[in-house]
């Protein structure tokens, strides 16, 4: 077949096609979202977005226990959210293959952390697989199957986001064929993880990994690449692509499966070198496992602990010093930080809580950029669900009159993903704290995902649409109000109201994404500055919408003028303004 | 050229179409019969932030990331982008930047100010830098959203790659309804 230049992601999906997967399931999340939205250009796989990561394994699990080969991704940080079926899978082990993909993310390019997943290889004792380039993702994606049903047992395949996003040459094979058709067969012992069967598997699962560390000594995907002299370095997935750029000459040992690791064959390799380095992203992972082999190496104490490898960074780290800084000239250089679009639907909601003197509990999604300048209104984030919940607990614990403040935000997708949960529990627990959905009718920072509340499903055709309000009422929640966040006067006047309310109270601010092909509201004519009327205040600044600059020439101090190519004419700016200085340009 | 490792770094603003150009460029080489690896970053950057791309092609490129102080040319779509990648280059590179400044938010809110006189600033370090009007091209060739492979065009004249390679994957890469623009515009370009 053709080559191709293609994404870790693109040949993951490409790898599990050829495998034969018949289900794929997965909550969206940068670095690993491009997956299931490639996957759905091959025949004959159900792909369809979860509204969490824990679901999209259990659904995994289910096609599993069927006998299908599933798929299933998600980003580092959603790992932990299914890391609860993940452990008793692994007990449980398979019937049809079950790769999890999880994506890192070192440096955090698009994550509120930079866990090192590998751990949950050690931790839930399954085998992992860590590709180096696109190629390999695709390979290894296949070779995860087959050794899932081989060694019955889950396997991870990681990736980062060099590797997820980054693009290499891909050589495509012919699916495999003559896979059994799924069927239910009943497997109590095995599928039923009561406490007397998981203690017949237990010792199952350790013999596995046993036999798993011995195998891969002689498989490929574990190599050997002589160099010359006495320099040795151990590595694996995009690490392995920095050592070959900077150390051209070592021997190296390149680890295809991170865990378990092939003993004999390191030992057998380290053998050959004086000086032996592990060159690995984030954790002393193999480090510490070589280590305890009692295999003297150079880990972490030159390779920096933090952040994402570059062929600098491991320069720098093998010379002993710190990496230059980038070159500046006579002044710093102004930062350029990523905004909310011009006409984003949750700006004005900020700009009114901030005005209202809110302490807001955040969430995750477009909307955390708002805790950026100007906007500066959101005083917390922690993960998926939390803006609810840490709202409920903080109203535990302030006295009366400051729990009026607390208002948890979260998006539509992250209210169905772990949302749901929290504002029961704020309910059940009489919490006062104001609940506000940002209902832009998609999952925005990933790039407009449907989820379950969209009427829409992955591959675009229609499905049933959760009702949000519905839910938030059978939760309990008596105060429910919509309103459209475009209309700055209505946002404030309904969130100071479900503030002074003493019980939970929920404001939907409902309107479409300004990217979402899909119901998003017609873009009208720019907005123009009447330099006129323009006092220059800077009121229209503290919204903080990228189609308002400052000209600093204009005038004695200075004007607001709207840059008409980026201003859809959302209308915020002119409700804002108390000089009636922005207006519509009427054609001549 | 075959023996080496050639390092092209694109510098722009989110929404300034680098990534098709940079899928342009990495499919043209690996036609070309080259190894290629491109990387980048999406999500947050898609915001209006900074997004740099890296691509690489050769006989046999490991790291997808250029190694800092090797990048051969510097593909810039917008001048403070441009500007703040310099320390990614080699001595002698060369550079094609757009003639644009889009104003970042610090800028357009008064807090900071944009930079004075890039393109002298990049030239005086790197003599082999050329200044492009990406917009008057892309009018030429009849629509503004070809910029980017305008800009595509210009750099092309400088990278020894034979012209069908790029018509290939231009053809591979755009829209069948914006192919004939396109391919203006890359030509407008490579007249420059």
């Amino acid at each position: 077949m053709e080559k191709n230049i293609l994404s870790g992601n693109e040949a993951i999906a490409r790898g599990a096609f050829e495998a034969g997967v018949k289900v794929a399931s997965a909550y969206p999340g940068t670095p690993s979202t491009e997956i299931l939205e490639n996957i759905i250009n091959y025949a004959g796989i159900d792909a369809a977005w979860a509204p969490n990561e824990k679901v999209a394994l259990e659904v995994g699990i289910g096609a599993c226990f069927g006998g299908a080969r599933a798929l299933v991704t998600m980003k580092h940080v959603g790992l932990n959210v299914a890391a609860d079926p993940l452990f008793t899978l692994s007990y449980i082990g398979v019937r049809g293959g079950l790769v999890l993909v999880v994506a890192d993310d070192p440096e955090m390019h698009s994550s509120q952390d930079e866990q090192d997943s590998r751990n949950y290889a050690k931790f839930a004792k399954v085998p992992m697989f860590e590709p180096g380039d696109s190629e390999e993702a695709r390979v290894f994606t296949r070779l995860a199957f087959e050794i899932s049903e081989k060694f019955d047992t889950p396997v991870l395949l990681r990736t980062t986001t060099r590797i997820s996003h980054g693009k290499s040459i891909v050589f495509p094979a012919e699916p495999v064929q003559g896979l059994p058709e799924p069927n239910l067969v009943r497997d109590p012992g095995k599928f039923v993880m009561l406490p007397a069967n998981a203690r017949r598997r237990h010792p199952l699962v350790e013999k596995r990994m046993l036999d798993l560390a011995q195998w891969s000594c002689e498989q490929t995907f574990n190599r050997i690449e002589d160099g010359k002299g006495e320099v040795g370095v151990i590595t694996s997935g995009i690490s392995y692509q920095y050592a070959k750029e900077i150390l051209p000459e070592a021997h190296i040992l390149k680890l295809g499966m991170v865990h378990p690791l092939p003993k004999d064959l390191i030992r057998s390799f380290a053998a050959r070198c004086s000086t032996l380095y592990v060159i690995e992203e984030l954790d002393p992972f193999l480090e510490e496992q070589i280590r305890a082999m009692g295999i003297p190496v150079v880990g972490k104490e030159v390779f920096p602990i933090c952040g994402e490898l570059t062929p600098g960074r491991v320069q720098a780290s093998l010379e002993g010093r710190e990496m230059a800084p980038a070159q500046s000239f006579d002044t710093p250089l102004p930062n350029r930080p990523p905004n909310m679009c011009p006409g984003c639907s949750h700006r004005g909601v900020f700009f009114e809580l901030k005005r209202l003197g809110a302490f807001v509990t955040g969430d995750i999604g477009c909307y955390t950029l708002a805790a950026l300048p100007p906007l500066s209104a959101m005083d917390s984030c922690v993960c998926m669900g939390a803006g609810i919940s840490n709202a409920t607990g903080l109203s535990k614990a302030l006295p009366p009159e400051q729990r009026q403040k607390v208002v948890g935000v979260m998006g539509d997708s992250t209210f169905l993903h772990t949302g749901i949960n929290s504002l029961m529990d704020m309910v059940y627990a009489q919490a006062q704290a104001t609940v506000v959905i940002l209902d832009n009718r998609t999952t925005g920072m990933t790039g407009r995902q449907d989820n379950p509340g969209t009427g829409h499903s992955l591959t675009g055709s229609a499905a049933p649409a959760v009702d949000i309000e519905t839910i938030c009422r059978a939760l309990g929640v008596r105060d429910i109000q919509v309103i459209d966040p475009y209309d700055l006067e209505l946002t404030r006047q309904t969130l100071k109201s479900a503030m002074e309310r003493p019980e939970p109270s929920v404001v939907i601010a409902r309107r479409t994404c300004m990217l979402e092909r899909r119901g998003a509201a017609e873009r009208k004519l720019p907005l123009f500055v009447d330099a006129d009327k323009c006092v220059s205040c800077k009121a229209c600044l503290k919204l903080g919408c990228p189609a308002i600059e400052w000209n600093a020439e204009a005038g004695d101090k200075g004007k607001a003028v709207v840059n008409q190519l980026l201003c859809v004419g959302c209308g915020v700016c002119q409700q804002l303004c108390k000089f009636d200085a922005f207006g519509v340009r009427h054609e001549k | 050229m075959k023996n080496k490792v050639t390092n092209i770094l694109l510098a722009g603003v989110g929404g300034q179409g680098t990534l098709l150009a940079s899928e342009v460029l990495s499919e043209a080489f690996m036609l070309g019969g080259y190894d290629v690896k491109k990387s980048e970053i999406h999500g947050m950057s898609q915001r209006g932030g900074s997004v740099t791309s890296h691509v690489r092609f050769g006989s046999k490129v490991y790291s997808p990331l250029i190694p800092e102080g090797a990048a051969d040319f510097l593909f810039g779509f917008e001048l403070l982008e441009t500007l703040r990648c310099l320390s990614m280059l080699r001595p002698g590179a060369t550079v094609v930047v757009n003639d644009l400044k889009i104003m970042p938010a610090p800028v357009a809110m008064g807090q900071e100010v944009y930079p004075a006189d890039i393109p002298a600033k990049i030239s005086s370090c790197f003599p082999d830098t050329f200044l492009v009007n990406g917009m008057d091209l892309a009018m030429r060739a009849g629509n503004v959203r070809t910029v980017n492979i305008a800009l595509l065009g210009a750099l092309s004249r400088r990278l020894d790659l034979a012209e069908q390679h790029w018509h290939q994957a231009l053809t591979r890469q755009v829209p069948e309804r914006f192919l004939t623009e396109n391919l203006k515009a890359f030509e407008l370009g490579r007249a420059v």
